[in-house]
């Protein structure tokens, strides 16, 4: 029975742990910014608890060690008033020099947290929408310029400054194993430098209530090499796949004939909307709505034909497809890579 | 007993609290045909026929949530391009009293989802009939036919005219009370 109860905690205590660990852990940094506030918070909670260990003792070993009561309470001791003062002055002294040190703690991991993207090479301005993330790379040649959403491809090893701003309420961009959260908000610029040491897809979250389907406004960033990124881009910049076969072209028909291209818009069609994300390379992206959805064939179906279902007061409305045409959208979307 | 009463009344005036409006995001499809005609005038050989209205109307015309909707797509969709934010360019402003196809909800959305001569296009297939009404009800608050409690508030945009539940009611607008 004992080890029974000892095993349930021993895996309790793992599965605890397991949670720490991650593509979107503060505890699991894959970045400067973020191995930077880990190592501060981990430093700030052992020191803070080591004070408190010290004044608990302080407090609980005088307690103990009570002595009896004294037949002359009120009479005065020699040298006590002194030791008190002593003792004080002692207690403020090194609360002042802990006080000091974690500010000057602080202040240095400020520094080098504005220090990782000012050389940064590559600029994205990220829009908070409710409830999806716009993205945009900036270039200094405008015919680069590229617009997705929802997932954000950096170089790996590289810094990168983020332009953080909102169209409608204020949100908050975290990618909790590369930086600190930074609000985005209306009418205003945050800028935010983050770099991702290796490889690899990591997890953020919106992380100030933005309404109702605040939960369901991930992101994601994807870290490649270089030569792979530059690759991606070029891709993205590439117009939409023309449809091909005769389900995917009626598809296209009917998105531009329905009310879908009065938000959405796909590079090299006349649809032109900006006020949702831009869908010419969506079937190349892993997640549909933010994070909501994996990308699939039976996901976009399933999106397409109740998102109100899904995200709940999203701002996709409900449109009236039939079977057939809800399949020729889905063909069209899914070849859209 | 006043005070058994007072802790009675609290937590039903509380609870009072948790009444909110219906917010119906997921229309059911059935009765999103909007196909309903509406007439222009009311004039008509014989006597007046009877005001046609839609059964949609009256859960879109005072409902708040569904006129800030309307609110955020009149931008979103581009009416201001002509109609100025309701102040009237291109096209006509949506903020006065007169109306040249009716004020009635009904109109209005026959206006969006028909279109009218002289410019204004047909959204027919282009907007959710959900979100025509939407509109419909947001443009109508442009005149003050909204209650204002129930009219949006705050424009994030320059404005021809104050926040819609601040506009003057248009019932009793330019006349003495």
């Amino acid at each position: 029975m004992k080890r029974l109860v000892s095993m349930a905690f021993a895996t309790a205590g793992a599965l605890l742990l397991q949670g720490c660990a991650g593509w979107q852990s503060a505890l699991d940094p894959k970045g400067p910014a973020a191995s930077e506030l880990a190592w501060l918070i981990w430093f700030f909670t052992a020191l803070c608890a080591v004070v408190w260990v010290l004044v608990m003792i302080a407090l609980v070993v005088p307690l103990m060690m009570r002595s009896r009561a004294q037949a002359e309470p009120l009479a005065i001791k020699a040298g006590a008033d002194d030791r008190k003062l002593r003792a004080v002055m002692t207690a403020v002294g090194l609360t002042a020099i802990v006080l000091i040190g974690l500010t000057l703690l602080s202040f240095f991991a400020n520094r080098t947290l504005a220090a990782i993207g000012s050389d940064a090479a590559l600029t994205i301005r990220v829009t908070g929408h409710q409830w999806w993330w716009e993205v945009r790379y900036e270039d200094a040649t405008p015919s680069r310029i590229l617009t997705t959403a929802n997932e954000i491809h950096i170089p790996a090893g590289e810094p990168v400054r983020l332009l953080l701003t909102s169209t409608d309420v204020i949100h908050s961009f975290w990618i909790p194993s590369l930086s600190g959260k930074l609000d985005l908000i209306p009418g205003h610029m945050n800028v935010l430098d983050l770099k991702a040491d290796k490889p690899g897809v990591y997890r953020g979250q919106c992380a100030e209530f933005c309404g109702a389907q605040h939960a369901n406004m991930g992101t994601f960033i994807i870290a490649e090499p270089r030569a792979k990124f530059d690759a991606w881009w070029n891709d993205q910049l590439q117009p939409a796949a023309t449809p091909t076969g005769d389900e995917a072209k009626a598809g296209q028909d009917l998105f531009l004939k329905r009310p879908c291209v009065m938000c959405h818009r796909i590079g090299g069609t006349p649809a032109g909307g900006t006020v949702a994300p831009d869908l010419t390379h969506i079937a190349s992206r892993q997640t549909l709505a933010a994070g909501t959805l994996t990308m699939s064939r039976g996901n976009l179906a399933a999106w397409i034909a109740d998102p109100q279902g899904i995200k709940p007061g999203s701002h996709m409305p409900v449109v009236e497809l039939s079977g057939d045409e809800l399949n020729a959208m889905v063909a069209y979307l899914e070849a859209l890579k | 007993m006043r005070a058994a009463v007072a802790m009675l009344l609290f937590p039903v005036l509380a609870l009072a609290a948790c009444q909110r409006e219906e917010r119906d995001t997921r229309p059911q499809s059935a009765l999103g045909s909007g196909e309903q005609p509406t007439p222009v005038t009311t004039l008509e050989p014989g006597g007046q026929r009877p005001p046609a209205s839609d059964n949609k109307a009256a859960s879109f015309e005072a409902n708040a949530f569904h006129m800030s909707e309307g609110k955020r797509l009149f931008g979103w969709f581009n009416c201001s391009g002509c109609h100025a934010n309701g102040g009237g360019g291109m096209g006509p402003a949506l903020m006065d009293q007169k109306w040249l196809y009716g004020s009635s909800i009904e109109s209005i959305h026959a206006t969006i989802r028909d279109g009218r001569p002289n410019g204004m296009p047909s959204f027919r297939d282009k907007i959710p009939d959900d979100q025509i009404w939407e509109l419909a009800a947001f443009v109508r608050s442009l005149s003050g036919n909204a209650p204002s409690s129930a009219a949006p508030q705050r424009n994030d945009d320059m404005m021809a005219h104050p926040s819609e539940n601040r506009m003057p009611d248009a019932a009793t607008l330019g006349k003495s009370p």
